[in-house]
């Protein structure tokens, strides 16, 4: 454990707590905006879920880093490229639909990853995906249900959810991608290779698809670029000036 | 002052409501998990529920209000998240205390087993998600009235 080197357990935990704030802050843009009550509840409580992961895997990131910084200071006061987060959760919302697809597309990954990360040899590590293991499965079970029930619908939300998927599918691949980040994960024993991941992955989207008579993609090409900070989408950066806004006019400002 | 008993302490614990279900304590809810004095300083451990719960902070300052009101001068709280908080850590005391206020209780099946309002079994469920990350809402078909049922995880 002490030979662990700190800068790339940082990046990996930026990494899982970049992809839940990002995608947190979208989720959350749809308060008050669903189509029915329910789902506006559903979804504000499965973003404010993924705001509480964030506050453990940046709060731990902000010990590791050691800078005297915490969970607010790495979410509000870093600029785009500093961000790790994998693309996919940095895309518009568009319709209910892909706003639903894009969650399971997630979901089934982060439930796989976190399943994994509870055996970590880092305790702190352990303790928040056992933590957020729990909230992830009550989420990928409510997003599979709906992609299955608008998937199988009417013809209208059929066509919807196709074409979210085949928007949305190309980014997949990069949250299997490996670097030297994740191998010095793996040789810590404190995460797997996320390209260990993939069959498992494939085989639960490729069930609810089936259910849900979409049909996956081929093609293995992915957009990549966001876990590394080597290039976000340019929705990035519109995210961070509504969800940072309030920290970089008024700094420091509580309440 | 001399120092109160652990046993006193879990007592005072257990009068404090929670701030979203107040028909339960802090103890009902099972997120004390600890009490203990380390030298004159009594920690205090206490697990969330859910991560992003709002009112993790408000029930941190409850305990320190009321612990305060007793006369306790050095205080800890310490966060704990494994092993992670479980319905099944819900009192006894505190699931028949939920329904009788028109909550039903959490189950291993994974649903309500009746109604709170009229104790019908023929149920059905709106949304996996309710007013508060622990509660999701179901229906009653018999009697026709919505209620909330706190989410067993």
């Amino acid at each position: 454990m002490a030979d662990v080197d700190q800068k790339a357990l940082l990046q990996f935990l930026l990494r899982l707590g970049d992809n839940t704030l990002v995608l947190g802050h979208r989720v959350s843009e749809w308060c008050g905006h669903s189509p029915v009550l329910e789902e506006d509840i559903a979804l504000a409580n499965t973003a404010l879920d993924l705001i509480g992961q964030t506050q453990l895997w940046l709060g731990l990131a902000a010990e590791v880093e050691g800078k005297g910084g915490d969970a607010d200071s790495l979410a509000f006061l870093r600029d785009a490229w500093d961000f790790r987060c994998v693309l996919l959760v940095e895309l518009p919302n568009g319709d209910f639909g892909q706003t639903l697809m894009r969650q399971f597309l997630f979901d089934a990954w982060q439930s796989i990853m976190l399943g994994r990360l509870i055996k970590s040899s880092d305790a702190r590590v352990a303790a928040i995906a056992e933590k957020a293991s729990k909230e992830v499965a009550y989420h990928v079970e409510r997003s599979a249900g709906t992609v299955v029930g608008l998937g199988d619908g009417t013809p209208e939300s059929h066509d919807r959810m196709q074409a979210a998927l085949d928007y949305l599918y190309p980014y997949v691949g990069e949250m299997f991608l490996s670097d030297d980040t994740d191998a010095a994960m793996v040789a810590a024993g404190i995460a797997p290779d996320p390209a260990s991941l993939r069959d498992e992955y494939d085989a639960l989207v490729s069930r609810v698809m089936d259910e849900a008579t979409l049909a996956v993609p081929e093609g293995a090409y992915t957009h990549k670029g966001g876990r590394t900070g080597y290039m976000h989408t340019e929705h990035l950066g519109h995210i961070l000036t509504s969800m940072q806004w309030l920290q970089r006019a008024y700094p420091g400002a509580e309440w | 002052m001399t120092r109160p008993g652990v046993k006193q302490v879990w007592e005072w614990l257990d009068a404090v409501p929670d701030p979203e279900i107040p028909v339960i304590s802090l103890v009902d809810l099972g997120i004390i998990r600890g009490v203990e004095w380390q030298g004159d300083t009594l920690t205090v451990t206490v697990t969330p529920t859910y991560s992003g719960c709002p009112a993790t902070s408000v029930i941190n300052l409850d305990i320190e209000t009321a612990l305060r009101a007793h006369g306790i001068e050095k205080l800890e709280l310490k966060r704990q998240l494994s092993p992670a908080w479980t319905t099944d850590w819900l009192s006894g005391k505190g699931r028949a205390a939920l329904e009788e206020y028109g909550i039903a209780p959490p189950t291993p099946a994974g649903g309500p087993t009746r109604c709170p309002q009229c104790k019908g079994s023929n149920l059905e469920k709106l949304s996996q998600f309710g007013s508060t990350p622990c509660k999701a809402q179901w229906r009653c078909r018999d009697c026709l009235e919505p209620f909330e049922y706190f989410k067993c995880i």
